[in-house]
């Protein structure tokens, strides 16, 4: 009963349901807080649908959030809301379905340093065309769009990636991917097209980003590429994702809670530290907890009530 | 008998080595078909290349009379030709009921949910593995894995299957269950092609056989036939002595 598509998906409605009324009892740095797990619930969870099945490790995350973000500096006050949201969407595809085309053929680091580099590129894009075409550096984004109407839009984004995980898991294309994930030989040999799931999952994956992206572009009142590009993104939805585990749906927000806190704490108090510590903490997870700790837990629990079978058994 | 696959003039190169060199042969519908020869003769890369694994540098493959060679692999299976590999591929992190629905999720008449699992389950048993459904395929035997792989080509509901060394390591009592096994698949209209060392086991499946050395088919007929061919012993024998 409790694993049936009807109890999981009510108990998930009621939990975001639940989760709506946080604005109602927080103050102003709670819920700038909220926002923030929020939006890498959303990338670290999007992240993981994708890289934790294929173990491909993407660091292109804030690309495709900066291009959410940037479509929104440029027609946001062009076009209704849900028009912008939709540009937004196809654009964040769009450039998923290159990238994913021209790169996943790539094989481990490679990839890495491709998805790394495309960030770069698109970044300095950006500032080409804007220094030379446009005039300008960085853009004012005037939106009447509070801080509740962010978090409850992030949230309903949450509550979509989720249930589209979780029925992705269910589904034949979630058991392509781990089929893929497993063994790439077997499953083109199995009759999967490869190319074509991996692809799929990448551009959904990358359409979360994007209207994460899109979402938060109006918390900045101004953005340049700088901002909306900024690679520490890419690297802390990897970390939360990695420290929570990514074999599991709800395994990376396990890992976004404590980090954002964390990161929160540490840009605070050690700017200039920063991107030094991330990178330590990075090592750290990918040393320590390489199943993450969504993994630690399941293996925890199958100890302790193991019934003279091994916790390896019981995973 | 029809031809369901006709091999012609097929190269395969690596760098400087010619792996397969022109190699031509027709396999029958509903035969056993053996291919044979001594360790580094290119029969496991002629599986590749039917399989689409690799792709042919010259010559044609026709699977029922429809050319494949260079064919994408996942195109080549849902056709309808499953294998099973030299060096055993199993999902380790899969159970075995698992493994076996990769087989049956994605061929050209898909089987999903409770239908895959009974169907799973039920080749499961065919090849040895009654009630091993929840087994991670990580913990099985080097053996059981075998099966497991065999029962996820069968999945497939091949009309060829491509086994590269599957009676390999198998003890006395196992051998005479994995020969009774594959011929009762010849029974159901399945066409073989196995790669095989056992001699004993070659004799009693196979009608024909095709030979190769060197990546250079040397001899095809009749098994009888084969094996007294003056070519056949002296590579093997020459394989020996090297
Ligand atoms: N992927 C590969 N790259 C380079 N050489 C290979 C590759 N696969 C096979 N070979 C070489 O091709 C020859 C034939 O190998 P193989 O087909 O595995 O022989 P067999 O299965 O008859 O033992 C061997 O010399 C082997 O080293
Ligand atoms: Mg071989």
């Amino acid at each position: 009963m409790k694993n049936s598509p009807a109890f999981v998906i009510g108990a998930g409605a009621i939990l975001f349901a639940a989760l709506a009324f946080v604005p109602f009892y927080v103050d102003g740095y709670g819920l700038a807080l909220a926002i923030g797990i929020a939006s890498y619930t959303i990338l670290a969870t999007a992240w993981a649908l994708f890289s934790g099945p294929t173990r491909y490790i993407s660091l292109a995350t804030v690309a495709f959030f900066g291009v959410g973000a940037y479509t929104v500096a440029v027609l946001g006050e062009v076009l209704p809301w849900p028009l912008v949201m939709l540009v937004a969407a196809i654009n964040g595809m769009l450039l998923a379905l290159v990238v994913g085309l021209s790169t996943l053929r790539l094989a481990g680091i490679y990839f890495v340093i491709f998805t790394f580099g495309l960030t770069e590129l698109i970044k300095q894009l950006v500032t080409w065309y804007e220094v030379k075409i446009t005039r300008t550096v960085g853009r004012y984004v005037f939106l009447d769009i509070d801080q509740q109407t962010i978090y409850w839009q992030l949230l309903a984004l949450a509550a979509i990636l989720f249930l589209v995980g979780y029925l992705i898991g269910r589904s034949r294309l979630g058991f392509a991917l781990r089929i893929i994930g497993g063994d790439e030989t077997v499953a083109r040999h199995v009759g999967i097209d490869t190319t074509h799931a991996k692809v799929a999952l990448f551009v959904l994956s990358a359409l979360f980003m994007t209207l994460t992206g899109a979402i938060m572009a109006p918390r900045w009142t101004y953005i340049d590429p700088a901002i909306a590009f900024n690679p520490q993104v890419s690297f802390q939805a990897v970390i939360m994702a990695l420290l929570g585990g990514v074999q599991r749906l709800w395994g990376p927000v396990l890992g976004v809670i404590p980090m954002t806190l964390l990161f929160e704490y540490l840009n605070a108090n050690f700017p200039n530290y920063f991107i030094l510590i991330l990178g330590i903490v990075f090592m750290l997870i990918v040393y320590l907890l390489p199943q993450g700790v969504a993994g630690a837990v399941s293996s925890l629990r199958a100890w302790s009530r193991r019934d003279g079978k091994s916790v390896e058994e019981a995973r | 008998m029809s031809t369901l696959l006709q091999v012609s003039g097929v190269t395969k190169r690596f760098g400087g080595l010619t792996a397969v060199r022109e190699a031509s042969f027709v396999v029958k519908a509903g035969e056993i078909l053996g291919l044979l020869g001594p360790n580094g003769s290119g029969k496991t890369t002629m599986m590749n290349l039917i399989s689409g694994n690799l792709r042919p540098d010259a010559g044609g493959i026709a699977f029922e009379n429809t050319e494949i060679a260079g064919r994408r692999p996942h195109l080549i299976a849902r056709d309808g030709v499953a294998r099973t590999f030299q060096l055993v591929r199993v999902v380790g992190e899969m159970n075995a009921r698992e493994n076996v629905m990769a087989g049956l999720a994605f061929r050209k008449s898909p089987l999903w949910g409770s239908a895959a699992e009974d169907e799973a389950d039920r080749l499961l048993e065919r090849v040895g593995l009654a009630g091993r459904a929840q087994t991670p395929a990580a913990d099985m035997t080097y053996i059981d894995q075998k099966r497991l792989e065999l029962a996820r080509a069968l999945g497939l509901k091949p009309r060829l299957l491509l086994l590269d060394e599957w009676l390999a390591g198998l003890n006395q009592t196992e051998l005479e269950g994995g020969v009774s096994l594959i011929r009762s698949l010849g029974e159901d209209g399945v066409t073989v092609i196995m790669v095989e060392h056992v001699m004993a086991a070659i004799r009693s499946l196979c009608g024909r056989c095709v030979v190769m050395n060197a990546g250079a088919i040397i001899a095809e007929g009749s098994t009888g036939d084969v094996m007294a061919d003056p070519a056949v012993v002296s590579a093997y024998l020459g394989d020996e002595h090297a």
